[in-house]
């Protein structure tokens, strides 16, 4: 039952990306091409305009597709920092405690406070104005609920008696913490994983919309929704596609969440 | 006719029949007790009287409560029933109180909104109640929030509540079970006298509290009514193998092999202890010696410091003053400093056994992970007949390997503890109130696993209990902790069925003095006043 949602979530995301990756190969037309006689040309097979054409007369599937890749990488990268810093950064603060705990916890806070546009700028004035950029804003900035959160469970976890029960046998930290605490740690954060993707998408579609992210004529999902807003009373496809594979693609990510943290709970396993 | 009706009761989950055909009479003013173990169904029994099972239970059967039918009776009729004419009093008053508002109100509640009395008058009601269930300085009491109470002042509460409509039925599961020896004897006390004319359900486990309180008593078994009668007949005569097999289950202070004393070496000991957390003083100067063999009993209510003493022992809090020996080394600091081999030698056993396992791992794993530590070089083929040999030898199948924590009952749960205290050897076993939550009958295996153990492999086990009976029939010794400090309980000579108290601090005395009467199990015959 668990299973078929993973399994069903899974197929649909890999799905969308192999699409993404083989799609703009197989078609004939490129992103950023534009043919003025064909401006806003809704869905068609001729010229192989499958989602139609855009104000400027580019072809929306390759588009689209370009836009998938961005917006299923900006999930990638952004989960797994979270889960990679994040998890390791508050399991060990939240475990170890006391001034060391302290002193990583203010480190986050700092981070915190740290206005994010103001970082992004900060970024792009230091280095050169980069794609690369987008990730590294949403990764510095992504971990920090993960590693708050971790170290509040980590805490609870601590004084639970089984952990001590390990204490009193001679387990070390770090096998307290790879096979006591993060194994418990499971659910909560794919759980928080899976708010943290969307969350990503989001922000990378702000940053574009701000000119901060992904610059023309590159694209992604967010910048072509946002597009598609200013047309969608004469040209519909050209929010709703994009927007239609957005939402799968949330909602897929959303139920693998589910999927997998009831896989990884023992207590919900078959 | 009767009071309550109850025939042919059957619940059903899904496949799962968890009570089945039921019948349970109750007349005016009498008391019934329903024993059983958990999972018996005695629980399920009273929530199905009161119409408070989960949707998906499939009820069958006929529940008439003065002539009305309640089974399958609209939502409206069942309150106003709830409300006025059955009472309940439920296992854990700190659950069924509102922590966000003060008791006074909560009770008044009950009152205005059924409309048994005005706003006006329901605050002198509410302090009459907590006065009448000895809730002392009611009229400033009734102010306090639950978490200001003691869990014996919140029971006394819950009973205020539940008899503030007068009932006719008044119905406690297992109202005692969270409570201590001490305080549970005067909460049953007060449920006894407070009643008048109310009847009486009593769910419990424990047969000590229904030979005491009960006129009548129903034994279930998986569900079903295996005995039923007068308490005084069915304890003089059970029908039953299972009521046999429950009474005999049943530990006594005045029966039963005492464990003659053992003279070895000193294993561990500890003089001068004191522990304080801020400036509360948890452990008061206490030297205690434990022997190759031996097996001594801390005993002590809630608070008394017993927890706070074993904890120092093992380095989980800081000694403020003191030492602790064992085999002729000081051990100081916390638990992380001392070397794996005093850690493999001292081990504890937890009161909660589901607590005490890791819900994300098999039990397989549970009981070979201090190999693991202190055996990593072994093999895994080898780790695992080790594994399997000591299920084995806490009574465990090895189809169980493959379960998690979740999956056990409580009794399994303890043994799998149990399995990874012992499988590294140790020769200092600690039991923090180790069979506590367990069944009768369970918490007999686990005494007698526990005792085994110690005669093949001369283990020293510190057994802290608050249950004089449970604590008789397995030390050595007995000391009583009251308030930080020891009243020793030693044997008389020439008259070994006896405890004596032999002590110097009175309050102390009469602590243990009044742990012995309650400790004591009552026969059906001499306890039963009115029968």
């Amino acid at each position: 039952m668990r299973n078929r949602t993973i399994r069903f979530s899974l197929g649909v995301l890999l799905g969308v990306a192999a699409l993404a990756l083989v799609g703009p190969w197989v078609s004939p037309n490129d992103y950023s091409g534009t043919n003025f006689d064909r401006l806003l040309s809704s869905p068609s097979f001729s010229g192989w305009h499958l989602f139609g054409t855009d104000d400027l007369g580019r072809d929306l599937f390759v588009r689209t597709m370009l836009g998938i890749r961005v917006t299923l990488v900006v999930a990638i990268v952004a989960s797994l920092v979270s889960l990679v810093i994040g998890v390791a950064y508050g399991a060990i603060a939240g475990y170890v405690g006391g001034r060391v705990d302290a002193v990583m916890m203010r480190m986050v806070d700092t981070l915190y406070a740290l206005p994010f546009i103001f970082f992004v700028i900060l970024l792009m004035v230091a280095f050169e104005r980069n794609f690369l950029l987008i990730f590294v804003a949403i990764g510095a900035v992504n971990w920090l609920d993960m590693a708050r959160i971790v170290r509040g469970q980590t805490l609870s976890l601590r004084e639970r008696e089984f952990v001590e029960a390990a204490r009193l046998t001679g387990a070390g930290t770090l096998r307290i913490i790879m096979r006591h605490i993060a194994p418990n740690l499971v659910g909560i954060v794919v759980v928080y994983i899976t708010l943290t993707i969307p969350q990503a998408i989001l922000v990378e579609s702000f940053l574009s919309f701000l000119g901060l992210g992904v610059q023309e004529p590159q694209t992604s999902l967010g910048a072509l929704v946002d597009a598609g807003v200013n047309q969608m009373e004469h040209a519909s496809w050209t929010l709703l596609i994009p927007a239609t594979l957005l939402a799968v693609i949330l909602l897929s990510f959303n139920f693998l969440g589910d999927g997998l943290r009831d896989y990884f709970d023992a207590r919900h396993a078959p | 006719m009767s009071l309550l009706d109850v025939t042919g009761l059957t619940i059903r989950y899904g496949d799962d029949t968890v009570v089945d055909g039921v019948d349970i009479f109750i007349e005016r003013g009498e008391s019934v007790g329903i024993v059983g173990e958990s999972g018996s169904g005695k629980s399920q029994s009273a929530l199905a009287i009161l119409g408070l099972l989960e949707r998906r239970a499939d009820v069958s059967g006929s529940i008439e409560f003065d002539g009305q039918q309640l089974l399958g009776a609209a939502e409206a009729t069942l309150n106003q029933v709830r409300a006025q004419r059955i009472g309940v009093v439920f296992q854990d008053p700190a659950q069924a109180l509102n922590p966000y508002l003060r008791i006074g109100v909560q009770l008044a509640q009950v009152l205005v909104s059924h409309g048994l009395a005005g706003r006006a008058e329901a605050p002198r009601r509410v302090i009459d109640m907590l006065d009448r269930v000895g809730l002392p300085d009611a009229a400033r009491q009734c102010r306090a929030y639950p978490h200001q109470l003691s869990g014996g002042m919140r029971q006394r509460v819950m009973i205020a509540s539940a008899l503030i409509a007068e009932p006719d039925l008044l119905i406690a599961d297992e109202p005692t079970t969270a409570l201590d020896v001490t305080v549970q004897a005067q909460i049953l006390e007060l449920l006894e006298d407070i009643r008048d004319n109310t009847a009486l359900l009593l769910i419990t486990h424990d047969l000590g509290i229904v030979a005491g309180y009960c006129e009548h008593m129903i034994v279930l078994e998986q569900g079903r009514v295996v005995d039923a009668g007068p308490t005084t007949s069915l304890f003089a005569s059970p029908r039953h193998d299972h009521t046999r097999a429950l009474i005999a289950a049943a530990p006594r202070v005045d029966r039963g092999e005492i464990p003659t004393a053992v003279a070895g070496k000193t294993r561990l000991s500890v003089s001068d202890a004191v522990v304080d957390y801020g400036e509360l003083r948890a452990v008061d100067d206490i030297g205690l010696t434990v022997r190759e063999g031996e097996t001594v009993a801390v005993v002590g209510e809630s608070g008394s410091g017993k927890s706070s003493l074993v904890r120092a022992v093992l380095g989980l809090v800081p000694l403020t003053r003191g030492r602790v020996v064992y085999a002729g080394d000081t051990l100081s600091g916390p638990v992380e400093r001392r070397s794996l081999a005093v850690r493999r030698d001292l081990q504890l056993v937890y009161q909660d056994p589901i607590g005490a396992l890791d819900p994300q791992m098999r039990v397989r794993d549970i009981v070979a992970e201090p190999l693991l530590i202190h055996a990593p070089r072994l093999g895994s083929a080898e780790r695992r007949r080790r594994t399997v040999a000591m299920l084995d030898l806490v009574g465990l199948r090895e189809a169980l390997l493959q379960r998690f924590p979740h999956e056990l009952s409580g009794g399994q749960a303890q043994r799998v503890a149990i399995g990874r205290a012992l499988i590294l050897g140790p020769s200092v076993l600690i039991c923090d109130e180790a069979v506590a939550a367990l069944d009768g009958t369970v918490r007999e295996q686990v005494l007698a696993l526990l005792r085994n153990v110690q005669r093949e492999t001369g283990l020293s086990i510190v057994f802290i209990s608050h249950d004089l009976a449970v604590v008789r029939s397995i030390s050595h010794r007995v000391l009583v902790m009251y308030m930080g400090r020891f009243a020793e309980l030693a044997r008389k000579a020439g008259k070994p069925r006896r405890l004596m108290i032999d002590t110097t601090h009175l309050k102390a005395h009469r602590t243990a003095a009044s742990l012995l009467k309650k400790g004591l199990f009552p026969d059906a015959s001499g306890a039963r006043r009115a029968a």
